[in-house]
């Protein structure tokens, strides 16, 4: 193989999935177009806890907590200090990437079972958290962002490039190029030398160790970035929702990104979507199937350990074994 | 004074029950290297089976939890063998999946099968107190406390005086020589993800008293200063686990009621903290041996 069908897939997928979330709205109608934009925030979410889990093998089961932190930095800025929207979002990555980063320096310590452990425990305590600094984050009523004048397209329509949208087009276009700027950011981020970095933490400490590669450094950074983006996830969240509260970030959504990114494909970007879309229909498609309270709950638990016995590399690892049978029969004569 | 005693001792009882929870996840972890995130819901499923079988088939309360813990020991041993069995040898991120693939299941079962609202489970030890030396104690709190230590007790001499107890840490220290020696290791780590899901079942038993109702979420905030016990204790020792669940179940209550800032709510988060600063300051806990790794 020469050097150009490595660069062409990822060119070519990123392409298609550009002209797609341009041609999409066509077929989505009114809340269709919230759910996009939801599924949208989560596979941004979901980027960002692949770099930590499928590329650096740090399991998180707390990434809940930083689209907490994310999300209440937005509210906040937007509510008590009339900051606009859109600006809020870069200081809640900073923010959010910050929490990662000091998180990142104590779980140097942890590895494997106590990492996922001691992050468990963030993801639970989180919305007691919340409650306990009720004067700052507004406690268990939560904060209200809707009819805001700080909601862009709450109260007017948004003219973009001449164009005027309505409130859910403009939220599903402004999540949808954000997370089109986060694969670019992501692919970058990967692709050199602090991509292979990480993945020799993952595959082998001591290996990376013994290469120069220093664990702490990129431990941290792994941790720093990922909270990152669940931080702008999180804000997004609470821009679309247009409402936060401690609920809004349960221990239920730690689970369910770790859910994503398993389906998607551990150590796959673009198999993240399939994450994301995940999140957000699996409760509906569970409710088709049953209508009694919990289903959804025992559909999610009952594919995830399907998945772990038959697909364990995702989504992503489908296709890929689909294009290795392939290349296998042409090989033959 | 009396009242402070009176704390220490519900907070004995409280913690009794993360001793009783802990312990379950020290022997599954002992025996499999692997924590159960799915232990605290597995505890409520069993429980529900014994409310269902005293309040709704009128069973008398002992046959009924004698039958409890036998189911919960069969569900412990097919879970192992059905579910972690296959994903055990392999890498560590299945097999923590597998069990929250469990929790969320189990979870959404114990919803559908008995719905969300809450119920009272009967409780062998009366409400009432007694006085001992000047504290008034409840014979609940008493009735707890002597549980989780008998059955603490049992568990020691089980494993230590018994055949099978010795097999059980055979295949748990050394798989492949215990092999050799003609123990069927498989099934002795099913046995102790039987005997854990039994434990579960006690600390169900013993929780919905205590905490006036059984509702779905009854052991989530259990699990997690079970957890903390287990690692206080040192995640590898059975009587750190107890000694880990008296602990945090004395120092969260004191906490709780002396400290106006933590008070109910920040119980949890401080549970949390116990958890990081083992974990950083002393990753053996208090009983466990240090890990020297091998490369």
């Amino acid at each position: 193989m020469s050097r150009l069908p490595r660069l062409a897939v990822p060119l070519a997928a990123f392409a298609v999935l550009a002209v797609a979330i341009v041609v999409m709205p066509a077929f989505l109608l009114g809340y269709r177009e919230q759910q996009a934009a939801y599924v949208g925030l989560y596979t941004i979410a979901l980027l960002g806890l692949n770099v930590l889990t499928g590329y650096t093998g740090q399991i998180s089961l707390g990434h809940g907590a930083f689209m907490a932190v994310g999300g209440y930095t937005t509210a906040i800025l937007m509510t008590d200090h009339g900051v606009k929207d859109i600006y809020t979002i870069p200081i809640a990555a900073v923010i959010a990437g910050g929490a990662g980063f000091l998180f990142g320096i104590p779980a140097l310590r942890l590895s494997g079972l106590y990492l996922a452990l001691a992050t468990f425990a963030v993801a639970v305590a989180t919305p007691a958290v919340i409650k306990k600094f009720e004067h700052f984050t507004g406690g268990g009523s939560g904060k209200n962002l809707f009819g805001s004048p700080e909601l862009t397209g709450s109260l007017h329509p948004v003219h973009v490039l001449g164009h005027p949208l309505s409130f859910y087009n403009w939220l599903y276009f402004l999540v949808w190029t954000i997370a089109l700027a986060s694969y670019v950011a992501i692919w970058l981020f990967l692709r050199g030398r602090v991509g292979r970095a990480l993945r020799a933490v993952r595959d082998s400490e001591t290996a990376a160790m013994s290469s120069g590669v220093s664990l702490a450094r990129y431990k941290t950074l792994a941790f720093g970035v990922s909270a990152a983006y669940a931080g702008v996830a999180g804000s997004l969240l609470v821009i679309v929702t247009t409402y936060v509260n401690p609920d809004t970030f349960p221990i239920g959504l730690s689970i369910f990104l770790l859910v994503g990114i398993v389906v998607g494909g551990l150590g796959s970007l673009l198999g993240m979507i399939a994450g994301g879309v995940l999140i957000e229909f699996l409760p509906f498609w569970a409710q088709d199937v049953s209508k009694s309270p919990g289903t959804p709950s025992v559909v999610y638990g009952v594919v995830l350990i399907a998945l772990m016995f038959l697909l364990p590399s995702g989504v992503a690892g489908l296709f890929r074994r689909v294009g290795e049978l392939r290349t296998h029969f042409k090989m033959k004569p | 004074m009396a009242s402070f005693l009176q704390q220490v001792v519900s907070g004995l009882a409280s913690g009794g029950i993360y001793g009783s929870l802990a312990l379950a996840l020290v022997l599954i972890h002992r025996a499999t290297g692997v924590i159960n995130f799915a232990q605290g819901e597995m505890a409520t499923f069993s429980t529900y089976i014994l409310w269902t079988l005293t309040a709704n088939h009128g069973w008398p309360y002992w046959p009924a939890l004698a039958f409890t813990l036998a189911i919960s020991f069969a569900g412990g041993v097919g879970v192992h063998q059905l579910v972690v069995r296959p994903v055990e040898r392999g890498s560590l991120l299945r097999v923590v999946i597998v069990t929250i693939g469990l929790l969320l299941m189990l979870n959404g079962l114990v919803n559908r099968i008995w719905g969300g609202s809450q119920h009272s489970l009967y409780s062998p030890f009366p409400t009432r107190t007694i006085d001992v030396a000047g504290v008034a104690v409840s014979i609940q709190d008493i009735g707890t406390i002597g549980v989780s230590i008998g059955v603490v007790i049992v568990l020691w001499l089980f494993f230590q005086f018994t055949k099978v107890g010795l097999a059980l840490r055979a295949a748990a220290t050394n798989p492949a020589e215990a092999r050799l020696i003609g123990v069927r290791v498989p099934w002795m780590l099913g046995l102790g993800w039987g005997l854990a899901a039994m434990l579960g079942a006690i600390a169900g038993a013993l929780a919905a008293p205590s905490l006036a109702s059984l509702d779905p979420n009854l052991m989530q905030a259990t699990l997690i200063y079970a957890f903390a016990a287990a690692v206080l204790g040192g995640i590898d020792s059975p009587a750190g686990a107890v000694v880990g669940g008296l602990l945090l179940g004395v120092g969260l209550n004191l906490l709780g009621v002396y400290v106006d800032f933590i008070g109910a709510e920040l119980r949890l988060p401080a549970a949390l903290a116990v958890i990081l600063v083992v974990l950083l300051v002393r990753p053996s806990g208090l009983f466990g041996k240090t890990v020297v790794k091998r490369v």
